[in-house]
C-alpha cells in the first residue's frame, strides 16, 4: 500500500477551499455591487484592467480562479459519491477536466491581457 | 424523587428464531436520575430476561453501551431519563451487523484497528536508563486524542461509512492520528503508507458528524483532516530525489 493519488486532487482541494472561504463571500458582495450598478471606489473597470495587467495581479488572479475550480471540481465528485452515482473514475475524469480546462483558459486569458 | 414511566421500544432480534428483527414495547417506571442504561437493566432484571445488550463500567469509560436512542448514537450510561421524551426508541449501533437485539458485531473495526499500528513506533532506540521527558505543550497536542473508548458511536453517525464500510473510518483514524503526533512516536510514515492509500482518510468527505456525536468530546474530524494534510505532503516528499518509493 501506498500514499493515494488522491492526495494531489486533495491538496488543490484544500487550497482552493481555503482561497474560496476566505474571498469568496466578500468578493460575491462586492461584484455584486458592482453588478447592480454601484461600482465600489476602486473597482472601476480601469482599476481592475491595469492589476490584471501586472505581473503579480495576473499571478493573484490565476490561483484565486484556477484553486477555486479544482475546489469545485472535487466537491462535485464527492457530491456525486454521496447521492449514490458509483461511477467514481467517469465522475473524476469528468469534473477534473473541466478543471483543468478552466485553469488552462484563465492562464491563457489573463497571459492574453496586455 | 419522583418516578416517571417511559413508553421503550427496543429493537428484538434473535438470528436463530426471527427472520428479521422487529421492535417490542415496554413500560419502565424510571427514577428521575437514572440514565437509559438503568432503565434496560430493570427491562432486563424485571421484565423480559431475554435481552440482550453490552454494558460494563456504568461511568462513560468502557465504551461497550453505545446504542441508539431516538436515533441518535449515544452512550446510554451517559444519556438520562430526564431528557428524555416520554417515548424513547432503542436500537442497535447503526452501520453495523446486529448479533442479537441490541448487541452489534464489532469485527470490522477490530480488524481495523490493527491497522492504525496504535502503539508508539522507534527507529532510534528509546533513551536508556532514564524517562522520555516530553513537554506538555507535546502532550495536549494529542490528548484529546487519548480519550476515545471505542464505543463506535462515531462509525454510526458516519454517512461515509454508511455507504462503504471499506472506509477505515473515524475512530481508528483518529487514534492513529494520536499516536502520529505523539513526539516520542516515529512512525507516522508507516501509518500513512497504509491510512493515506483509497479506503483511509481521502473517503472523508468532512461531514463533521463524528466530532458532533462523540461522547467523550474528542473530534475525530479535526484528526482525520490534519491526516489528509500531513497525506499529501508525505506524497509529495516521497516523491523527491531520495524519498522512498
Ligand atoms: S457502560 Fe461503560 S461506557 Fe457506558
Amino acid at each position: 500500500m501506498a500514499i493515494a493519488k488522491k492526495s494531489v486532487v486533495w491538496g488543490v482541494f484544500a487550497a482552493g477551499g481555503t482561497v474560496a472561504a476566505f474571498l469568496f463571500p466578500a468578493l460575491i458582495a462586492l461584484f455584486g455591487l458592482v453588478a447592480s450598478g454601484t461600482v465600489p471606489e476602486g473597482l472601476e473597470y480601469a482599476n481592475l484592467h491595469g492589476f490584471a495587467s501586472t505581473w503579480i495581479g495576473k499571478i493573484i488572479l490565476f490561483f484565486v480562479i484556477s484553486l477555486a475550480l479544482w475546489h469545485a471540481a472535487h466537491r462535485l465528485r464527492v457530491v456525486f459519491h454521496d447521492f449514490g452515482v458509483r461511477k467514481d473514475k467517469i465522475v473524476a475524469k469528468a469534473v477534473y477536466l473541466v478543471a483543468a480546462i478552466g485553469t488552462l483558459l484563465t492562464a491563457y486569458y489573463l497571459f492574453a491581457i496586455g | 424523587m419522583s418516578k416517571r414511566t417511559l413508553d421503550i421500544e427496543v429493537l428484538r432480534y434473535d438470528p436463530e428464531q426471527d427472520t428479521e428483527p422487529h421492535f417490542m414495547s415496554y413500560q419502565v417506571p424510571c427514577e428521575e436520575d437514572w440514565a437509559i442504561l438503568d432503565a434496560l437493566n430493570y427491562i432486563k432484571e424485571e421484565l423480559d430476561t431475554t435481552l440482550a445488550f453490552r454494558w460494563s463500567c456504568h461511568m462513560m469509560v468502557c465504551g461497550s453501551c453505545g446504542m441508539m436512542v431516538n436515533g441518535e448514537p449515544v452512550l446510554t450510561c451517559k444519556t438520562f431519563v430526564r431528557d428524555l421524551p416520554k417515548d424513547v426508541r432503542i436500537e442497535p449501533l447503526e452501520n453495523f451487523p446486529i448479533e442479537r437485539d441490541l448487541v452489534v458485531v464489532l469485527d470490522d473495526v477490530m480488524e481495523k484497528l490493527q491497522m492504525a499500528k496504535p502503539y508508539i513506533i522507534r527507529k532510534d532506540p528509546p533513551p536508556e536508563n532514564e524517562e522520555f521527558n516530553q513537554p506538555r505543550s507535546a502532550l495536549y497536542k494529542f490528548k484529546q486524542y487519548t480519550m476515545c473508548v471505542n464505543c463506535m458511536c462515531c462509525y454510526s453517525a458516519c454517512p461515509q461509512y454508511a455507504l462503504d464500510s471499506s472506509f477505515i473510518g473515524p475512530a481508528v483514524l483518529a487514534l492513529a492520528h494520536r499516536y502520529n503526533i505523539d513526539s516520542r512516536d516515529q512512525g507516522k510514515s508507516e501509518r500513512l503508507d497504509i491510512l493515506a492509500d483509497h479506503d483511509g482518510v481521502w473517503n472523508c468527505s468532512f461531514v463533521g458528524a463524528c466530532s458532533e456525536v462523540c461522547p467523550k468530546n474528542v473530534d475525530p474530524a479535526a484528526a482525520l483532516q490534519q491526516m489528509k494534510i500531513d497525506g499529501a505532503k508525505a506524497y509529495w516528499l516521497q516523491k523527491l530525489p531520495g524519498g522512498k518509493s
